[in-house]
């Protein structure tokens, strides 16, 4: 039990290190015009790296898992909000278990 | 005259409750996930109490489910504290983007909400077209965190009472988070969808080639990004200080 609490904190540490650092120590403006572009297109880099392929071993199955990103996919495409497209893809999922 | 003197001392509400309307998404968004994380934690032999400590104290999607794994698993100290890390070095980039994107602030302000910083309050603060304040930022992140924790609470105390598909079903939940946040903005630009095919495609390669295969998936995300990010800024270099 004590081991699990320690690796608990340390978890908590490791993962607030990273997010205080730079913001925390980082004063100046960039002015590169390239540095600049690099950082504003680091959220859609690192959105489309954590979810492909990680998506595809996110269910028990492959082909149930390609349903749900379809329907993540479409929902997405027409801005349906976060709560819609993640409770229609588990849905998804979930129906195409159930029937095959 | 006496408003703006009055924002620089007190707390900016409308930046914080336009803060707090941006977040309620995220929360809902987060409950199917963390509800998932609870669930997997406490059928892995974790106690409720500690599944919840977790998110409280760890406020994040794939570092606590690979720490939680591990722990489960009965591995070392050391090798659950550097997956978890290794996981989690992306937020320093996030952190560096956001950097550039704050308004002046006190360095204990700004230590009080990097705690905040997850890949989806990231997304929202640094696609939205304004500066983000100490307000706006608590603002944000205030409904996600309880959102994470409340999921971890239903999901960890629910557990035997789903059916093992469902259960099964809801690992989907967190990615197609990740899809509603990057479609949108994919669609409008032709940069960040170029972006976003090039991360995805490199990310495949490092988990299939043969070799690249043995990086860890915490690595991977990170090179996958700044060689996408990189190949974004040669290809699209932004015009000056424009946040759309």
């Amino acid at each position: 039990m004590t081991k699990t609490l320690v690796a608990v904190i340390l978890m908590a540490v490791v993962t607030y290190i990273p997010r205080v650092f730079p913001i925390a120590l980082y004063r100046r403006r960039i002015e590169s015009r390239f540095f600049k572009s690099f950082l504003y297109y680091i959220p859609f880099a690192v959105l489309g790296a954590m979810t492909f392929p990680g998506i595809l071993d996110s269910t028990s199955d492959f082909y149930s898992s390609l349903v749900g990103i379809m329907v993540a996919l479409i929902l997405a495409y027409y801005e349906q909000g976060l709560m819609k497209v993640a409770l229609g893809a588990v849905l998804a999922v979930y129906l195409c278990e159930l029937w095959f | 005259m006496k408003q703006q003197s009055m924002k620089k001392t007190q707390l900016n509400w409308s930046d914080f409750n336009r803060g707090i309307k941006q977040g309620i998404p995220i929360a809902l968004g987060y409950i199917p996930v963390s509800f998932t994380f609870g669930l997997k934690a406490v059928n892995g032999g974790i106690p409720v109490w500690i599944a919840i400590l977790i998110s409280l104290t760890n406020l994040t999607s794939a570092g606590q489910f690979a720490g939680a794994g591990l722990i489960i698993a009965g591995a070392s100290l050391f090798e659950i504290t550097l997956t978890t890390f290794v996981i989690n070095i992306r937020y320093m980039l996030m952190s560096l983007s956001l950097s550039q994107k704050i308004t002046r602030m006190p360095l204990y302000k700004k230590c009080v909400m990097a705690f905040g910083i997850t890949d989806e309050t990231f997304a929202v603060a640094s696609l939205g077209k304004t500066e983000v304040s100490f307000a706006y930022m608590m603002g944000l992140i205030t409904c996600p965190y309880w959102g994470w924790a409340l999921g971890t609470v239903l999901g960890a105390v629910t557990t035997s009472l789903l059916s093992e598909k469902l259960q099964s079903s809801m690992g989907i939940a967190l990615y197609a988070m990740f899809i509603a946040l990057f479609v949108p903005a994919s669609k409008k630009s032709k940069a960040a969808l170029v972006v976003v095919i090039v991360a995805v495609s490199l990310s495949s390669v490092l988990k299939w080639a043969p070799y690249l295969n043995k990086i860890s998936s915490g690595w991977s995300i990170i090179i996958a990004t700044i060689i996408a990010s990189t190949i974004g800024a040669v290809l699209f270099p932004r015009k000056e200080d424009n946040f759309d």
